[in-house]
């Protein structure tokens, strides 16, 4: 199960979209969501949708994944949608019965909401396809340090994040290996009573919290031992180096984004 | 060549927890490691040579005594960096003791830390990588490594920071037999070729038999300190301590026990095995047999 | 009547992924009652998924498990029944304590089965007793103890299901010489007084070499043979040749053979070599 979650999920790759610096990665996300919600025209979302199939395109990364990341949402975007259909108001009526009533304005803003909600899905879920959870967490550090000044600690939050990125694998496999151990005890974990099942899941937790400590302790004493000593002064073997591709992409985008207004604003006209 | 540690009068006792009684883990030890050597660390669970292990890069600090490493004492706080850059330590667990999700960032960890600067980090990053035999994996996740690798990881980590002496402690205690044979392969190749001083915790009387030398723990004191052949030779008292001697040893122990004249310095295959020849060169009757 | 049998079980992870692996490869065993068997096999070998279809926690891709000539996947409800017949002790099980105090805690699988509370008690008293725990331990937390005292309350845990096999994966790891032997011992003793089938998965093959009646080794997913210590230790060269390790004294035997000095046995453990060497040595060949 844990295995079927895309979401956040990495694809290794030599993209153009892969090769982008993410610092501009994560700005040009930003213009992109903005992109979706300025104008409220059909035409300003065509050139977003647009613009996200060339992202993809250029990602390699191949339609079906996007898809994936969309299906767990579903429910979520029927609601939606039928919530907008019955509640709102105006145009041609196209059906009534009793206090249920779908007007023309109701179905095409429904339309547009899951239309907005998809393409903002694939957005993003094309900027973790492309980029490590490691160098996302990196670019955020260098995009928020500034905030150093202000005496948020954004080193130190960048470094809780890597490590807990770190030690995701390491845990899953540790809950899976604990889970066996107390079914071969007889704990019913998946089977059973909603009272047995919640008593054996503490049998999960406690060796799993233990064990979570002891992992810490040890991994504080051996950063310690590598000389770890806060933010302070610290180099890196990372280097983000932006280069003229990351400019002209955002540049790309901020044309997208002006087209994109500059679509709505003769689309409402005309309209008018 | 020069002593890199010196021990003397340690004593050690972890802080009391209220109303109990603070035991003492470390109860005098005098210890002097000279530089390149290769040191083995015996002992059984709870006779101290962890908590003496931690002591040498000031992990921990003594009750009482004092720890000179490469010259600089371990309660001196303010070369404590130069101090953990000079005497590098392995873990027992591989899995906590890596930090990054990259190989390579990993092994940078201790290099970012001290502020190297990036092409100097790069070069030595990739050093350390091809000295370990791990620089094709430079760009996995360590969770896609065996033990054996990522202890070998772990060990770049630690060679990266170019000290004078790496201690592991039980460094192949979670291994397996691939991974045992990677590991030691790798620590004695530190040691011959770039001469870096090894302390090395272990349970196993096969590793301790590579070593130049065998230091005993018991009951958080020194109880043997010699050669491998020498410590192994007095196999009623390594027996009595709690600890095995190595099979051919043992073999040749009990034969002499049994009034032959055998070697009591057996610690490798060849060695019994030339013995045991010896023993049967008079002998025509296994022949015939044949 | 074999206690276990397996035909022709397979079991592949990750079946239609790019990850996709046979770990255990059409394998056909017996272990007959009452027998103390070694298990080994390096990693990766399929040891491990091997032993985890013993009490149901993986099922086979194809293929079938008997226990006591039934089926355990007849009926799918009943497989936590197999799970208190074949008792399964995990690799560092000492990670998987839980309860507040060690009685607690050895009595979570009997409880699971559903026993009365004076069953419960004999049987946590008992199995203590054979894994060496002193009664005033029980009422201590379990986290209070030193490494190998957690390891042997959590092998207890097992044992007190009285499982009709018990399995234990590599049930001496990271352990000092001391630890290892007492572990081992107690094993020993509790199979001698119950003469249940117990199963013992070691790297170390000197571990097992003195007390395994029969030795079961894996490699590659399959099979590699399942035979008497001794005529396993007869293969000691193909199961060097396999990457696992074989005892040094093996080892020294077989160069003596290579020398020229064959002693007709296989030779796997001191005590079996003192004597053998003595024989020949005092008055010679019988």
């Amino acid at each position: 199960m844990l295995k079927d979650v895309t979401i956040g999920q990495y694809f290794p790759g030599n993209s153009l979209i892969h090769r982008l610096d993410p610092r501009f990665k994560i700005i040009i996300t930003m213009i992109y969501i903005l992109m979706l919600f300025t104008g409220s025209s059909v035409a300003c979302l065509a050139v977003g949708a647009a613009y996200t199939m060339i992202a993809v395109f250029l990602s390699h990364i191949p339609l079906k994944m996007f898809w994936k990341s969309v299906k767990p949402l579903l429910p979520f975007l029927f609601i939606t949608a039928l919530l907008n259909i019955l509640l709102v108001d105006g145009g041609d009526v196209y059906f009534k019965w009793k206090f249920i009533k779908i007007t023309s304005e109701g179905v095409n803003i429904s339309i547009f909401m899951i239309i907005r909600i998809v393409l903002l899905i694939m957005g993003s879920s094309l900027l973790t396809y492309t980029t490590s959870p490691i160098t996302l967490t990196d670019a955020i550090e260098r995009l928020l340090s500034p905030l150093r000044l202000l005496k948020f600690p954004v080193h130190e939050l960048a470094m809780m994040m890597s490590i807990a990125l770190r030690f995701v694998p390491t845990l899953i496999e540790e809950t899976d290996k604990i889970m066996s151990a107390q079914k071969a005890r007889g704990a019913e974990i998946d089977s059973g009573s909603f009272m047995t099942r919640a008593k054996n899941m503490i049998s999960i937790l406690v060796p799993l919290f233990i064990s979570s400590f002891r992992r810490a302790d040890e991994l504080a004493t051996a950063m310690e031992c590598r000389c770890y000593n806060g933010g302070e002064g610290r180099t890196r073997l990372r280097q983000l180096k932006a280069s003229a591709r990351d400019v002209i992409a955002l540049i790309i985008t901020l044309l997208f984004y002006a087209a994109a207004i500059a679509v709505s604003i003769v689309f409402n006209r005309l309209m008018k | 060549m020069g002593n890199i540690i010196e021990i003397s009068g340690l004593h050690f006792s972890y802080p009391a927890d209220e109303g109990a009684e603070a035991s003492e883990v470390l109860k005098g030890i005098d210890l002097t490691i000279k530089e390149g050597e290769f040191v083995a660390v015996l002992g059984h669970n709870g006779s101290g040579k962890s908590t003496l292990a931690k002591h040498i890069n000031a992990i921990l600090l003594p009750t009482e005594g004092k720890v000179v490493v490469n010259g600089i004492d371990t309660a001196d706080e303010e070369h404590i960096f130069e101090l953990r850059q000079c005497a590098g330590m392995v873990f027992q667990n591989p899995d906590n003791q890596i930090v990054s999700s990259v190989v390579e960032e990993d092994v940078a960890f201790a290099l970012e830390n001290l502020g190297v600067p990036y092409d100097e980090m790069r070069q030595r990053v990739d050093d350390a990588l091809k000295a370990v035999n791990m620089y094709d994996y430079r760009l996995h996740s360590p969770s896609q490594l065996s033990g054996g690798q990522k202890q070998r990881i772990a060990i770049a980590g630690i060679i990266a920071m170019q000290p004078k002496c790496i201690i592991l402690d039980e460094p192949t205690a979670m291994l397996d037999p691939q991974g045992r044979k990677e590991v030691m392969a790798t620590i004695r190749k530190m040691n011959r070729e770039q001469g870096i001083t090894i302390v090395l915790i272990t349970h196993y009387m096969d590793e301790a038999a590579q070593c130049d030398r065998v230091v005993v723990m018991d009951k958080g004191t020194v109880a043997l300190d010699d050669t491998p052949r020498k410590v192994f030779a007095q196999v009623e008292r390594v027996m009595e301590i709690g600890l095995d001697v190595p099979q051919v040893t043992e073999l040749a122990w009990e034969l002499r026990k049994a009034g032959f004249d055998i070697s009591q310095g057996i610690i490798t295959e060849e060695e019994c095995v030339e013995a045991v020849r010896r023993l049967f060169s008079d002998k025509q009757l296994i022949r015939k047999e044949v | 009547m074999a206690i276990l049998e397996t035909r022709q079980l397979t079991y592949t992870y990750s079946i239609g992924s790019p990850f996709e692996k046979t770990a255990v490869d059409h394998v056909d065993l017996k272990i007959e009652e009452g027998e103390m068997v070694g298990v080994m096999g390096h990693t990766g070998s399929g040891k491990s998924t091997l032993i985890q279809h013993f009490n149901g926690l993986l099922r086979p891709t194809s293929g079938t498990v008997l226990l006591d000539g039934q089926d355990i996947w007849a009926d799918k409800k009943k497989i936590r029944d197999v799970r208190f017949q074949v008792g399964l002790v995990f690799q560092y099980p000492e990670y998987q304590i839980f309860e507040e105090t060690v009685f607690k805690d050895i009595a979570f699988g009997p409880r699971n089965m559903g026993l009365d509370e004076k069953e419960i008690k004999r049987r946590v008293l008992e199995t203590a007793h054979d894994i060496g725990l002193k009664e005033e331990l029980l009422s201590r937390s379990p986290f209070e103890l030193s490494g190998g005292q957690k390891r042997r309350v959590a092998i207890a845990g097992v044992m007190a299901m009285e499982p009709k096999v018990l399995i234990l994966d590599e049930p001496t790891a990271g352990l000092d010489p001391a630890g290892r032997d007492k572990i081992l011992e107690h094993i020993r003793q509790y199979h001698e007084r119950r003469k249940n089938t117990i199963l013992i998965v070691s790297h170390s093959m000197e571990d097992i070499a003195g007390f395994a009646d029969k030795i079961l080794v894996m490699n590659k997913a399959k099979l590699f043979c399942y035979d008497d210590t001794e005529k396993v230790f007869g293969r000691a060269e193909e199961i060097a040749e396999i990457g696992l390790d074989v005892p040094q004294i093996t080892k020294v035997f077989m160069e003596l053979k290579k020398q020229g000095l064959d002693f007709g046995k296989e030779v796997y453990t001191v005590p079996y070599a003192r004597d053998l060497l003595l024989k020949h040595l005092n008055g010679g060949a019988e």
